[in-house]
């Protein structure tokens, strides 16, 4: 039918209700998916910069001891194949990590301090290796940093998981709404259906006028929604980065989180218009 | 249009219309007339197929509509013009968009549409109510809306239940002309009428009586009687 047939649907008899529930629909969405795209972004970064990462602890009471097996145990490391990046960490180092627990008598040199030597590991295998090399180094053990950032990598994708169960959540929440507005909208306007459909008007035609009504509805309120919750997610992500964190500076959205998120609010109108269509078809072919 | 041993009954109640055998043929004016409650409007919801019967069979066009889908129906409704006793104007569209209806509906350009429009307005005389919302016209004025949108489409087939039945004298003369010259042009005319003096002005009329759910023979009144049969 023509532009002009869209004043058939009468706009005074229905309200515009839809639009705010889609804006809050659709700014939540948006904070979920950008809390979930984060999430995973840093679970793969944390993945990244600490999967191949170790470093060897050797503790011994005498500080000549130390300091003579970190000498052998970098020697012994670096003639492992995989294994690179060996670096025996300085005892100022050591000394400014421990600092916030010990103060100034971090430094003190009667103060038994582990020596460590910080390396890199090519594989799995790698860390066997190095496992069996310092079998014969007394007080030597080797900490592998994936494996002291599990719980917190588990706990990310938690959220993650989490995050993408929200989303599917709010789907499903939104495509309800339509649902229960074309259904209210077909109720409100059976008197005009019935004449439309006496004129001969079929049933797409007429759930084409409910498709495009309720699609202008999604249409405002993912435009007001969409907009409020892009500038929250921005000024949530300029916060975090004031911070200095190390681990909420891997919670980043990238040029592709940010195109998912500008993408969702039309995401969501084709949803709309999607579900709007298939719901007044159903319903009208169960009408007699 | 053929009728073939058809039965009506709504729910489980009694038929309220049975055996009806007759056929109507094309470019004929019909008037079916009854006491009220006889089974009129029942009649000819199903000749505009808004109700499928309970039993026999119904031909139109040379289809059998009873067993039609209803994907097809709305075409064939296109082709059947229906003046509704209660109107049925969209009350929020104004006279010239509800006359604008079916055309719209069929998909004719904007331009064609309004002319049109524009025309049948003319023709029952509300060119100057074109803007006007259907709970702001008279009785009158919205029965000659509902009958300018059911012919405005040139009808093969134009369905009206009673109407005339809110207009004063010189109106009701000027849509039986309407009628009659709408019958000029080929589209078949069934009128559903208890005014006998409008029935008697039209020479060249048959006319239906339906009795107690059953079609009579006809009064005598006019000429040429409907067949019984095909």
């Amino acid at each position: 039918m023509s532009k002009a047939s869209t004043r058939v649907l009468d706009t005074a008899r229905t309200g515009r209700g839809m639009v705010w529930v889609i804006a809050v629909m659709l700014f939540l969405t948006v904070l979920a998916t950008a809390a979930g795209i984060g999430t995973a972004r840093a679970t793969q970064a944390v993945g990244v910069q600490l999967g191949g990462r170790a470093t060897v602890q050797i503790a011994a009471a005498d500080p000549a001891t130390r300091e003579a097996a970190a000498g052998e145990v970098a020697s012994l490391l670096a003639g492992i194949p995989g294994v690179g990046g060996v670096r025996v960490v300085p005892r100022a180092e050591i000394a400014k990590l421990l600092g916030p627990w010990l103060g100034g008598d971090a430094d003190d040199v009667d103060l038994p301090i582990p020596v460590l030597v910080d390396l890199t590991l090519s594989d799995a295998g790698t860390a066997g290796r190095v496992r069996g090399a310092l079998a014969g180094v007394p007080g030597a053990r080797l900490d592998l940093h994936s494996q002291a950032l599990a719980p917190v990598r588990a706990f990310l994708g938690t959220m993650s998981m989490l995050a993408t169960l929200l989303v599917a959540m709010m789907l499903g929440a939104t495509a309800f709404v339509v649902v229960l507005a074309a259904r209210a909208g077909l109720e409100a306007h059976r008197g005009t259906i019935e004449v439309m459909h006496m004129l001969g008007a079929t049933d797409v035609q007429v759930a084409r006028l409910f498709q495009r009504r309720l699609s202008l509805d999604a249409a405002m309120g993912s435009a007001v929604g969409g907009v409020i919750g892009l500038v929250t997610v921005a000024l949530l992500g300029a916060q975090a980065g004031m911070l200095g964190s190390e681990l909420l500076g891997t919670v980043t959205l990238g040029t592709g989180g940010w195109a998912a998120l500008v993408v969702l609010p039309f995401a969501f109108v084709a949803l709309a218009a999607a579900v709007a269509r298939r719901t007044v078809v159903r319903s009208l072919g169960q009408m007699r | 249009m053929q009728f073939e041993n058809v039965g009506l009954r709504y729910g489980q109640g009694e038929e309220v219309l049975s055996d009806l055998s007759f056929s109507l043929t094309s470019g004929e004016f019909y008037f079916v007339t009854g006491a009220s409650g006889a089974g009129k409007t029942s009649l000819l919801k199903m000749l505009y197929l808004a109700q499928r019967p309970t039993r026999g069979a119904i031909h139109l066009f040379g289809t059998d509509v009873v067993t039609l889908p209803r994907a097809r129906i709305p075409g064939f409704r296109r082709r059947i013009g229906v003046v509704f006793q209660d109107f049925r104007l969209v009350p929020h569209l104004s006279a010239a968009d509800n006359i604008a209806l079916p055309l719209r509906i069929a998909g004719v350009l904007e331009d064609e549409v309004r002319d049109a429009v524009s025309e049948m307005l003319a023709w029952v005389g509300l060119t100057n109510r074109a803007d006007a919302r259907p709970p702001t016209l008279s009785g009158g004025e919205q029965q000659r809306v509902a009958i300018a949108r059911a012919v405005i489409g040139r009808p093969e087939i134009l369905v009206a239940d009673e109407p005339t039945g809110n207009v004063d004298e010189a109106m009701a003369d000027r849509l039986l002309q309407l009628f009659a010259s709408l019958n000029g042009l080929g589209t078949t005319l069934v009128i559903a009428t208890h005014d006998l003096q409008l029935i008697a002005r039209v020479r060249s009329a048959q006319m239906m009586r339906i009795d107690g759910g059953r079609l009579l023979d006809p009064t005598g009144m006019l000429r040429h009687p409907p067949g019984r049969q095909a």
